[in-house]
């Protein structure tokens, strides 16, 4: 297929059409609206189902009650949406379901802005609804990555029977640029037959209970362990992580993700320009993080910066990662403000320089 | 060169988003990296209205460009937002027909379009934008002025009468961008 | 001589013993679904909703695949399965706090959207499984838990009739109200519900069925009273019947002028 100019959203939508997803439940909310709106109109020329939902508390319910009965599903929020829909990912997780829910984070707490943010990271990484789960989490810097993204999405959903969150921000959802849909895509895990899936008992297997209550706490305690067991096989297996000139020598390593990194890659242009060496680890997974990968990185640094659009959160993983052997610093802007090139190379120049480590 | 950024500002319905898409299309028609970006959000409801195109020889690291080296600005709100951001030695294409006040920076060049009128006087009264976008191609060479026109022809193929008369406003514009028509106006 | 089975437990139940308290009629109803479902040649391709509430392990004794619901979204869930999967029959099976309190937007935008799923809705005007605290359906006077002195009206508003609330809504197919505190309501009873099925089966849109219900531990009165009060109190509140059909008209409101 050739390269389409497509918009973020347009092209997360179209790779769940091409992943085999043909129902999407989801509820408006800026800045991610062109994701229904693809869905709605694209669906049904495929033979799927678009439904607005009355709320994103019912989306998330109606994508469990879709991926229990074993068929590929989407949603689709913002920030404040999502926070409803903790609800539904708590159960689809303990009741280990497939789905895929793209984040399209903005400002926040509360209401917020609708302007381009990260601050979902500790929800989206370190559980957000009730419980002990965790969500496979994905980090898109360009339009192709998220349409790529996407459709690993459901095949590392339907792998692990494990929701995946696509962690976006409103940069990424609006922007176009160049996509292509590869028309021999493989999937990137084996997938087994759906046998698990609510379709009607007839005996010859069975019943398929979709559920979530285990009132025997011995019986939790299996489940949670089977639950944990999976998350660690993700750790092993998923992590996810793009390196830029970590394979030479520099001063400064910068770490960020999504967007943000994309800011970041301009910013390293500048510098080395000007003879400031600086690399950049960008985890493309954000669970499971790349702690091996960034501590790596990070001990041929002399300084660690954080660069994030909230007041610092993946910066804690970071810290974990790299274990006190390199200071770790942090540049942000809040509120749908942008970091630039500028604001980072001027910070890095500072930790090149030996100086700034006061934050 | 080895990258064009440029941002695009006017009035909602002036169309800069589209000949923001048509040019990033366009590089991307010549295999080059390409990202367009829009303003959103309460911005663009009745206000001004913007995108940022980026073309560039190597992947295009930031889509939001702090200190564009081009900027093209269809109406007055646009050049006071966006004239103190320009590059110095950037690109300023500045429509004439609508903004009576001179360029404030003496560090940068400026073609003076006067897109309505030209398109006013191509019984086009639409396709300002087209003769704006015209002005920086040919200004600049971001893109090739041929690929520009083929997108052009297909941006409009479900509207023929509107394909050659957006053509001939993108080439009023080229013949400005180039220094190859004076501004007059006859119309 | 051979022997002929001319009574026996409906295929759609299980062997297991249900949890429910002495005198309780979640029983009943869930054997009427089930001959229902039977009856009807629906069990194989079934799939229902299980709610939080009394009926939060009814996945036990439907002999159907079951989806286990958050508390009030089972409707949501019903959307999500039969919208993936049309072919199949979906139900879900919920109490008065579940649908009518925090399920009460699921229940009507599902109602309102006519997704081709049956809502069987149990009133016994009580918080059940958390222990007796007032419901939306709570009768005036009624004590509760969380209303020691009787339900309210001036702090609580009355109680909710939700087959009412439903049947305003021009979309819906059947909604219906029975009850099961005799052998006659019963029987009524589960014509409704296979009423309310054979809509679904026939690809007709939603359709509800609220059962009137006892409880008499929350209630406080024993088995054979419960069955009196709630004839005594409740029905004259909730009257039985057919509030919607496929082919009745829409409930429109009376015009402000010139109305017959």
């Amino acid at each position: 297929m050739a390269k389409k100019l497509m918009k973020g959203a347009e092209a997360m939508g179209e790779a769940a059409i091409q992943a085999g997803c043909r129902l999407f439940f989801g509820y408006p909310i800026t800045p991610q609206n062109e994701i229904p709106e693809y869905m709605s109109a694209r669906l049904p020329q495929v033979g799927g189902t678009f439904v607005q939902a009355e709320s994103e508390v019912a989306a998330s319910n109606m994508i469990y009650g879709a991926a229990g009965a074993g068929e590929r599903v989407l949603t689709s929020s913002s920030s404040p949406g999502i926070s409803l829909m903790m609800e539904g990912l708590s159960y689809i997780a303990g009741s280990e379901l497939p789905v895929v829910v793209i984040n399209i984070m903005r400002a926040g707490p509360g209401l917020g802005g609708i302007l381009p943010a990260q601050g979902d990271y500790f929800q989206a990484t370190k559980g957000g609804g009730h419980g002990d789960y965790r969500c496979l989490v994905l980090a898109p810097w360009s339009v192709q990555e998220a349409a790529d993204l996407v459709q690993d999405a459901f095949d590392l959903a339907d792998y692990y029977r494990n929701p995946v969150l696509i962690l976006g921000d409103g940069l990424i959802g609006q922007m176009m640029e160049p996509v292509e849909f590869k028309a021999d895509r493989r999937p990137c895990k084996p997938l087994a037959p759906k046998t698990w899936a609510s379709t009607g008992w007839k005996g010859d297997r069975p019943r398929a209970i979709i559920n979530s209550l285990f009132l025997d706490p011995e019986a939790l305690e299996r489940h949670n362990q089977k639950l944990a067991a999976k998350y660690a096989a993700m750790e092993r297996d998923e992590k996810r992580v793009a390196e830029v000139g970590t394979d030479g020598q520099y001063e400064v390593l910068v770490v960020a993700y999504g967007t943000v990194a994309r800011v970041v890659y301009t910013a390293l242009d500048d510098l080395r320009q000007a003879g400031v060496r600086a690399a950049m680890v960008r985890p493309v997974s954000l669970f499971p993080f790349p702690y091996e990968a960034v501590r790596r990185a990070a001990e041929k640094a002399k300084a660690v910066l954080v660069a994030e659009l909230s007041t610092g959160q993946m910066i804690e993983d970071v810290r974990l990662a790299v274990e006190g052997r390199v200071p770790v610093h942090f540049i942000g802007r809040q509120g749908g403000m942008l970091l630039t090139p500028e604001d980072i190379a001027a910070r890095v120049r500072e930790l090149a320089a030996g100086e700034g480590s006061h934050a | 060169m080895a990258q064009h950024d440029v941002v695009i500002a006017g009035f909602g319905g002036q169309g800069v988003l589209l000949v923001g898409k048509m040019l990033a299309y366009a590089g991307m028609r010549e295999n080059k990296e390409v990202s367009w970006f829009p303003s959103y959000g309460p911005e663009m409801r009745g206000g001004t209205c913007n995108c940022t195109v980026v073309i560039s020889d190597r992947p295009v690291g930031s889509p939001v460009v702090q200190h564009p080296s081009a900027i093209i600005v269809l109406n007055l709100p646009s050049l006071d937002k966006f004239e103190p951001l320009l590059r110095s030695g950037g690109l300023l294409c500045v429509n004439t027909s609508l903004i009576h006040r001179q360029p404030r920076r003496d560090d940068v060049r400026v073609v003076a379009v006067p897109a309505n009128d030209i398109a006013i006087e191509l019984h086009n009264p639409r396709g300002a934008n087209m003769v704006a976008l015209g002005a920086y191609v040919g200004s600049t060479g971001a893109v090739s002025e041929r690929v520009l026109e083929e997108v052009i022809q297909e941006t409009f193929a479900g509207k023929p009468g509107l394909v050659e008369a957006n053509l001939q406003a993108f080439r009023r514009g080229v013949a400005i961008g180039r220094g190859e028509s004076t501004q007059e106006v006859t119309a | 001589m051979p022997e002929t089975l001319v009574f026996g437990k409906p295929t759609a139940l299980t062997e297991v013993p249900t949890h429910y308290c002495p005198g309780c009629t979640h029983g009943v109803i869930h054997r009427l679904v089930a001959e229902v479902l039977d009856e009807l040649d629906l069990t194989r391709r079934t799939v229902g909703i299980a709610p939080v509430g009394c009926s939060v392990l009814a996945y036990n004794y439907f002999a159907t695949d079951f989806h286990e619901a958050s508390h009030g979204r089972a409707p949501a869930v019903a959307t999500g399965i039969k919208r993936a999967r049309p072919d199949l029959i979906v139900f879900s099976y919920q109490g008065d706090g579940d649908l009518a309190s925090i399920g009460l937007s699921e229940v009507l935008h599902c109602a309102n959207r006519g997704e081709k799923v049956t809502v069987i809705f149990v009133n016994n005007a009580i918080y059940g499984m958390t222990g007796g605290q007032m419901a939306p359906t709570t009768m005036p006077g009624q004590v509760a838990t969380t209303c020691p002195l009787g339900r309210d009206v001036e702090q609580a508003g009355y109680p909710i009739r939700i087959a009412e609330l439903i049947s305003t809504l021009r979309t819906p197919a059947f909604v219906a109200r029975a009850s099961v505190h005799s052998p006659l309501h019963a029987v009524h009873a589960k014509e409704m519900i296979r009423r309310a099925f054979r809509c679904q089966k026939e690809g007709r849109c939603f359709s509800l069925v609220e059962v009137l219900s006892t409880c008499p531990t929350n209630w406080g009165i024993p088995p054979a009273e419960s069955l009196t009060w709630l004839e005594q109190h409740m029905l004259p509140y909730y009257p039985l019947g057919v509030f919607k059909t496929p082919e009745g008209p829409d409930r429109a409101p009376l015009p402000l002028f010139g109305g017959a």
